[in-house]
């Protein structure tokens, strides 16, 4: 019982740690770049350019518009499969950037497919700190 | 008193089986949550039941590159997502591991022999239609699958018309 109970309470405190605000994940992201490039401040416009940027390294998802659609406060619709993608921007969605594991899941992933190689910290943030921007 | 007429039990018979027919794809009481939240995010959740077990471990086994994405998952996400699909994996007979795909193409559960059989009717025209793209779009006919069920009176082709056999 005494076992259930402190599992439960693990668990609760474990989501609530897991728990975060884009803020905050954009405030960890930048803190990472910082030490990379001392100067970095997150910028959303190159955020966006990013977003917008055509890598043309994956045939079918040359960029990230190509499923999230040029406008990430709208749902995107994957390019292969049609399956509907809910938007991106936290203001249109307001799940999006609320959980740092599942955030950077899709950044491993998204970098690796449609840019070639992963994402660095400041372009994270940079990309954070335009998403957070889009209405 | 006793006797029940044959008729009686052919019919109660002919309803279990369709019953169990129409059933048959439902997703698995056991799936892990991860399953819906990591495969259901890009494309329907696909019956474990339309790719043999072998064929489950080669898609499995190579998830960085999966038909044209970028599926990769850590360890533990990816072995229990590989449990469940193995443990309800379609029966080699119908599902034909291997074989059905060229040697260094990952198995498609579009190509087995099963699905090549429930689908021979479908011209081709529809499999290309804009609102399908891919024959592993089953959602764009099947209007139930995101639900897990495929039965006949649910699909709607991509001109809008009810499916006549």
């Amino acid at each position: 019982m005494k076992h259930t109970t402190l599992a439960i309470l693990a668990g609760l405190c474990a989501t609530i740690a897991q728990a975060a605000t884009p803020a905050e994940l954009l405030a960890g992201y930048r803190a990472e770049a910082v030490r990379q490039i001392p100067a970095f401040q997150p910028d959303a416009r190159r955020g966006a350019e990013f977003f917008a940027r055509r890598f043309g390294v994956s045939e079918k998802m040359p960029a990230c518009a190509a499923c999230h659609m040029e406008n990430p406060a709208q749902a995107g619709r994957h390019v292969v499969t049609d399956k509907a993608i809910k938007p991106l921007a936290p203001a249109a969605n307001d799940r999006r950037l609320t959980e740092l594991a599942k955030t950077e899941k899709w950044f491993g992933r998204n970098c690796k497919e449609v840019v070639g190689r992963e994402c660095s910290a400041a372009e994270k943030a940079d990309f954070v700190a335009f998403l957070m921007e889009v209405r | 008193m006793n006797r029940t007429p044959g008729f009686v039990i052919g019919f109660a018979l002919l309803a279990v089986s369709v019953a169990a027919h129409a059933d048959k794809l439902r997703l698995p009481v056991d799936a892990p949550p991860a399953f819906q939240a990591e495969c259901a995010s890009c494309h329907v959740a696909f019956p474990p039941q339309l790719l043999a077990a072998e064929d489950w471990r080669r898609v499995m086994a190579s998830l960085d590159k999966h038909y044209g994405d970028n599926a990769g998952l850590d360890a533990a996400t990816r072995g229990a997502i590989e449990a469940f699909l193995v443990k309800n994996a379609g029966s080699p007979q119908k599902v034909s591991p291997g074989g059905t795909v060229a040697q260094n193409d990952l198995p498609r559960l579009t190509a087995t022999p099963w699905f090549v059989r429930k689908h021979h009717e479908v011209p081709r025209a529809d499999w290309t239609h804009a609102r399908v793209k891919s024959p592993a779009n089953c959602a764009a006919c099947h209007t139930k699958a995101e639900q897990g069920s495929y039965r006949e009176r649910e699909i709607v082709m991509p001109n809008g018309a009810r499916w006549e056999d």
